[in-house]
């Protein structure tokens, strides 16, 4: 028995975590940090369960594609921060508002 | 032996209860610099849980850009709000405006999607090889011997030359939105300044070695890369600028490196091999080396130059 379930299972804790705190923040900039939260819970069951081969080398394409997703996640990440910085330039406010302005 | 697997239960436990207590303190701080600050603790936690689950390479990764140049970008974001919303710097706490009823709703609705999956984790086979024998099977004509590398460089190249274009085409979209340029009037101290003179060569040693031993050893093309991000970031907060003729040519040449040589290898691997980026087996570990050494470069490139933002522009149009 491996500790990968047991990381899988922190994954998805962290999945829904994020996944809370995405619809209950209103700020964009905790938006952000909740969308890469649940990010690192899904690359968390990815790696856990690469783990499962039963010899000493882990399955190594979800290590790969983890890796890509690091890197596109921050990329992701730095694109939302700037239109987050412009919409809080434009109206004074860092939150996406229900209301449609008259 | 008893002892030892004792140990690393407990060190496992301790870890997860760590990891989840801090995603929630950082999701739920009412102080957002706190927030950022706790959330790269998280993102450095991370990296030992990658560690614990035998993935060195994703835990450098990690280490260099999930915690580090995120919560670089992070903090600038953050000090750019508060700059334009310099007369009031208190950030109002997260509103709750929503009925109760609704927020039940939710936690009932991620309670059942939380059991779900975990239920779908727990039934699932304890043993299964994945796609890592079909790897191993084929390392010895992959032309390195890290198998993670391998399957970044060779047997799925196609990922890694797609990403090389999605770190491009954030970039252009970044700069064409100003792009997070560190405050040019604030004073950096000797001690930063000294320390980033000292620190940049060992992170350019560190980097060319990562390169170097990535295709044997956890290392590679994206740590490389984030590693040399870090020191050009580095430098650029402590107050170095690079010359405007530097920001012409030369550093548009080392953004579009890498994904220029990977589309370039690409269209010479369809002609000559009959097939995307299938190189011929004598040469793929000159091949991948060449083509690691252009995406470290613009991985590198393109992570600092986040941080130059609309300044160079500026100095471009005058």
């Amino acid at each position: 028995m491996s500790n990968a379930f047991l990381y899988a299972l922190v994954g998805v804790g962290l999945f829904s975590l994020g996944f809370y705190a995405l619809i209950r923040h209103v700020h964009l900039l905790r938006k952000i940090l909740a969308i890469n939260v649940m990010g690192s819970g899904v690359f968390l069951v990815l790696v856990a369960l690469a783990k499962r081969t039963g010899s000493a080398l882990p399955d190594p394409v979800p290590h790969a594609m983890v890796i890509t997703g690091i890197v596109v996640a921050v990329s992701a990440t730095a694109l939302a921060l700037i239109l987050m910085l412009k919409l809080f330039a434009e109206t004074g406010q860092a939150a996406l508002s229900d209301r449609r302005k008259e | 032996m008893e002892v030892i697997t004792w140990l690393e239960w407990a060190f496992d436990a301790v870890l997860s209860v760590g990891l989840l207590w801090l995603a929630w303190r950082a999701l739920a701080s009412p102080d957002l610099f706190k927030a950022i600050v706790l959330f790269v603790s998280f993102g450095l936690l991370m990296a030992l849980a990658w560690v614990r689950l035998d993935a060195p390479d994703i835990a450098l990764a990690e280490a260099a850009i999930g915690a580090g140049l995120t919560g670089a970008l992070l903090l600038a974001a953050l000090a750019r709000l508060r700059a334009i919303a310099f007369k009031d710097t208190s950030v109002p706490p997260p509103q709750f405006s929503k009925p109760q009823f609704l927020h039940w709703l939710l936690i009932f609705f991620l309670l059942w999607l939380g059991a779900g999956l975990g239920y779908a984790i727990w039934v699932l086979p304890p043993y299964s090889t994945g796609l890592s024998v079909a790897v191993a099977a084929h390392l010895d004509a992959s032309g390195v011997s890290n198998p993670v590398t391998a399957v970044l460089l060779n047997f799925r190249a196609y990922d890694t030359m797609l990403e090389m274009i999605v770190l491009l085409m954030a970039l252009l979209g970044i700069w064409s939105l100003g792009g997070f340029p560190p405050h040019t009037d604030m004073p950096t101290g000797s001690v930063l300044d000294t320390f980033s003179r000292l620190l940049v060569p060992v992170f350019i040693l560190v980097a060319a070695y990562l390169l170097w031993i990535g295709a044997d050893a956890p290392g590679g093309a994206f740590q490389a890369g984030s590693v040399l991000g870090a020191a050009g970031v580095l430098l650029l907060l402590s107050g170095w600028r690079p010359r405007v003729s530097l920001t012409q040519w030369p550093l548009k040449l080392a953004l579009a490196a890498g994904s220029s040589a990977f589309v370039i290898m690409g269209l010479l691997t369809i002609l000559y091999e009959g097939q995307l980026l299938a190189y011929p087996a004598a040469q793929a570990g000159m091949l991948i080396l060449f083509l690691e050494s252009l995406a470290t470069i613009s991985i590198g490139a393109t992570l600092a130059a986040l941080f130059l933002g609309r300044s160079s522009d500026h100095e471009e149009n005058q």
